[in-house]
């Protein structure tokens, strides 16, 4: 297992590569740089040498080649580099925002899981029932909902009409601020894990093992318990892995609607201000926290099921 | 226009007096929002030009000036007397003996003039090096080629001469955040910045990037019984639906309004009670480039100006949230010239001109745009078929709105649509129409006409402010006849204010700039207490 993990995380150096160039030469051809875009709200006024001079500051003089290899250099030492903007390191705001992101994300994927899953564990069970019918009409609706518009639909009756949580921000954190960004982004994943329950367990219900436990005598509760249950796990555990991941990416929406002080707000101030280093450093965390969420996943998967081994 | 204009302002005038009369009471917490789309950059106001960051900046700290809302001028705020040398050039600043900075000491000269060195630090790329740029000696300092500003000369502890490169009023550019006062030894601690102290009216108790900045009173603020206020917490807010949402609900005691919220507003008996509204320094426009031939020619530029409907698109588009322009320089300049009027909406004129600049079949030029409702794709959408009407096609070329800057910059354009400040300073705004400005300073249409670089040369050496008045005045003028862009309105700022909050400013500069230090609650706030 250890041999696997190591293997694992070998592989997500290549990924990061890859989306590190990929990040950097996407924004070397979009219009615009950190020096125009502070002018470009009318307010201010920078003359060419100025721009010249903020240019040279930040590097963005260089040649692409050049400032592509002083990036990899850096990054090879875990020197995410310094923001345009803030003149701090990259670790250092990503570490701010880092908790706050991580928090929401964990809660979201919480409210998934503990509704999704029972949700499409009781419709698969008595497949074309109400319970059936319900829940997956509401997993549809969920899955074609836009986070934006949810939210503020979520605003509106909880906090304006009924008054029982705050419409916006962190607080300090408490779960009273926490509820509603969560569902909001929960929403979604919780809708996938209810159709990918469902379709596991009908599909598990006709397996040869099941019906042979059944004729064994074995008690319905047991069956669901040991067999159901347990098997369809594993594919479940797949999905809330990959859409652990997911969330992080998505959280974007949800944190810039709720005021919310995650790496998501973070990421779209520094797109917008072409605060490049930011930009690269944030989306690396992100893709880096998908790769390791999903090998545990496949760690966990290894516990849950004996016969998937890694060699 | 102009009577709503006045009408509009001697009301919200009319409305603060009352509340100005009133009163005020201490304690109490303000909830205040920051509007725009990002968050706070950092603890250290020097580094971002962005309004953001001037926000939490007037409640932390505080430059030589302050912007004086209600008579809408710069005024002293960190010295007590000022005096000018008989050639306009060297000001000698007596400054204030009872500001104290957060940590109990006294400011004095030397404070000013290391800020002042600080900002422009070459290798930093402070944006308020502009402003002090225009001091004798900076550049110097910038460049590397100095330590200190010659231009600056500390005399005692309490009294500095600044010493200028040309003419001009130093309040209309030292009073912004970007050149906030600094204490200077304690500042070059390394661990200033997570704790910063200031000589603001509140003290940084905590700053949540992206989430909010809390400040508390600062006892011993330089001005007996202010500020009002136990707190301030300001939230930075940019979704305006999700402001829309906190502001109904009463956990934020401010909101700017954009021009659909602006229409609900004022349709809803409750919320229009509390709406302050004010002509901002900004002149939305479309800069049309004369190196693209059809431009070159003022004809041209003119018949755009006559071709298009720009009340109706104000009116239907803009929601009146916006004033009709009739020149360059705002409603709340001083050297607005309100005998102005605005090119009449007449199409048949239009093709008059176009036809004897040679285009009597009209031309295509593309459109450069941002996606922003105000001064974006909308309102050229809007445009295109009255252009049309007159022959002239429009291709519209999508830009996102970071890019526009460097893009307008470069001169990497046919025509732009964009909203650019037009004050406060009226001469330092003409003077982007000035021959000897480069495009990628702000001359962005390579503007060039002898007669106003004669006239802004002249208001530029003048000691006479009224005669300054009148040339500007007379280049506005020109600069409107040339029509070097289509003139088309400048932005009323709207700012929605919870019934409990007192003391709001009709800050022209912009609006949510706001001195906390004359801001209170009364106790009907839900943060009263």
């Amino acid at each position: 297992m250890l041999q696997f993990v190591f293997r694992r995380l070998l592989q997500a150096i290549p990924i990061l590569l890859a989306v590190a160039g990929l990040i950097f030469l996407l924004f070397s051809v979009i219009p615009g740089n950190f020096a125009s875009t502070q002018i470009s709200d009318g307010r201010a006024v920078m003359d060419a040498e100025a721009v010249e001079r903020m240019n040279r500051q930040f590097g963005l003089d260089q040649p692409l080649a050049t400032r592509f290899a002083t990036y990899v250099g850096k990054l090879a030492t875990l020197d995410l580099g310094t923001s345009f903007r803030t003149r701090q390191p990259v670790w250092h705001l990503i570490g701010e925002r880092l908790w706050p992101t991580m928090q929401l994300a964990f809660a979201s994927m919480m409210f998934a899981i503990l509704i999704g899953v029972p949700l499409g564990f009781l419709a698969a069970l008595r497949p074309g029932g109400i319970v059936d019918t319900v829940s997956m009409v509401t997993a549809v609706s969920g899955l074609s909902l836009p986070k934006f518009w949810l939210g503020l639909m979520l605003m509106y009756l909880f906090a304006l009409q009924l008054g029982w949580l705050p419409s916006f921000g962190y607080g300090d954190g408490a779960l009273r601020n926490l509820i509603l960004p969560s569902i909001a982004l929960g929403v979604a994943p919780l809708a996938l894990l209810a159709r990918t329950t469902r379709a596991a367990v009908l599909e598990i219900m006709n397996a040869d093992f099941v019906r042979t436990a059944r004729a064994k005598g074995m008690s319905e509760r047991r069956v669901v318990q040991w067999h159901l249950a347990r098997n369809a796990l594993v594919i479940v555990l797949t999905t809330v892995g990959l859409q652990f991941g997911s969330v992080i990416g998505q959280a974007v929406v949800i944190e810039k609607l709720f005021a919310w002080p995650g790496l998501g707000s973070l990421l779209v101030d520094s797109v917008s201000l072409r605060d490049i280093p930011v930009v690269q450093g944030c989306i690396l965390v992100i893709v880096l926290f998908f790769l390791v969420v999903n090998m545990l996943v496949d760690v966990l998967a290894a516990i849950i099921d004996p016969r998937i081994r890694y060699s | 226009m102009l009577n709503k204009w006045f009408l509009s302002t001697a009301l919200t005038l009319a409305a603060l007096t009352v509340q100005a009369q009133e009163q005020p009471r201490r304690g109490g917490t303000i909830r205040f929002t920051a509007p725009y789309a990002t968050s706070f950059t950092s603890n250290d106001s020097h580094v971002s030009p962005q309004i953001q960051d001037e926000i939490y900046t007037y409640a932390l700290h505080r430059s030589l000036y302050r912007w004086n809302a209600a008579e809408n001028k710069p005024e002293l705020e960190l010295a007590t007397a000022v005096s000018k040398s008989a050639d306009g050039l060297t000001w000698t600043y007596k400054l204030r003996d009872d500001a104290l900075f957060h940590n109990g000491r006294k400011m004095t000269a030397d404070d000013i003039i290391w800020s002042y060195t600080r900002i422009m630090d070459g290798s930093k790329s402070y944006p308020g090096a502009r402003h002090i740029r225009r001091i004798k000696g900076a550049v110097d300092v910038e460049k590397g080629q100095a330590k200190e500003i010659s231009g600056l000369k500390k005399i005692d502890d309490q009294t500095f001469e600044m010493t200028l490169v040309e003419k001009a009023d130093p309040g209309f550019f030292l009073y912004y955040g970007q050149t906030a006062v600094y204490p200077a030894k304690e500042a070059q601690e390394p661990d200033f910045f997570n704790k910063p102290i200031g000589l603001g009216p509140f003290k940084f108790v905590e700053h949540v990037p992206g989430s909010r900045m809390v400040l508390e009173r600062w006892e011993k603020y330089f001005k007996p019984g202010k500020p009002y206020a136990d707190k301030v917490v300001i939230s930075p807010m940019g979704e305006a639906a999700s402001r829309d949402i906190a502001f109904r609900n009463k956990e934020i005691d401010v909101s700017i309004l954009g021009p659909t919220q602006y229409v609900a507003y004022r349709a809803d008996p409750n919320l229009s009670k509390g709406i302050l509204e004010v002509a901002e320094v900004f002149t939305r426009n479309m800069g049309m480039n004369p190196a693209f031939k059809p431009f070159s020619d003022k004809r041209v530029r003119q018949a755009i100006n006559h071709a298009i409907d720009s009340d109706l698109i104000i009116k239907r588009l803009v929601r009146d949230k916006a004033y009709r322009a009739t020149g360059w320089l705002p409603l709340s300049s001083p050297a607005y010239d309100k005998e102005m009027k605005p090119y009449a909406f007449d199409p048949e004129k239009a093709k008059k001109l176009l036809t004897e600049a040679g285009y009597p079949d009209g031309f295509e030029f593309e459109w450069t745009a941002t996606p922003n409702e105000s001064w974006g794709v909308p309102i050229v959408e809007a445009v295109i078929p009255m252009l049309a009407k007159v022959g002239v096609k429009v291709k519209i070329k999508p830009i996102e709105g970071s890019a526009l800057g460097g893009t307008v910059q470069k001169g990497d354009f046919q025509a732009y649509i964009w909203s650019n400040t037009s004050g406060p300073d009226p001469l330092t705004i003409l003077k982007c129409y000035h021959s000897a400005t480069p495009q990628s300073a702000c001359n962005y249409t390579t503007y060039k006409n002898p007669a106003v670089d004669k006239l802004i040369d002249e208001a530029g050496n003048t000691d006479d402010p009224a005669k300054r008045i009148e040339l500007l005045k007379k280049a506005n003028a020109i600069i409107y006849d040339d029509a070097p862009v289509w003139f088309f309105n400048y932005n009323k700022a709207v700012m929605a204010y919870q019934p409990w909050l007192k003391g709001l400013q009709p800050n022209a500069t912009e609006l949510a700039l706001q001195q906390y230090d004359e801001l209170w609650v009364d106790a009907s706030s839900p943060a009263a207490k």
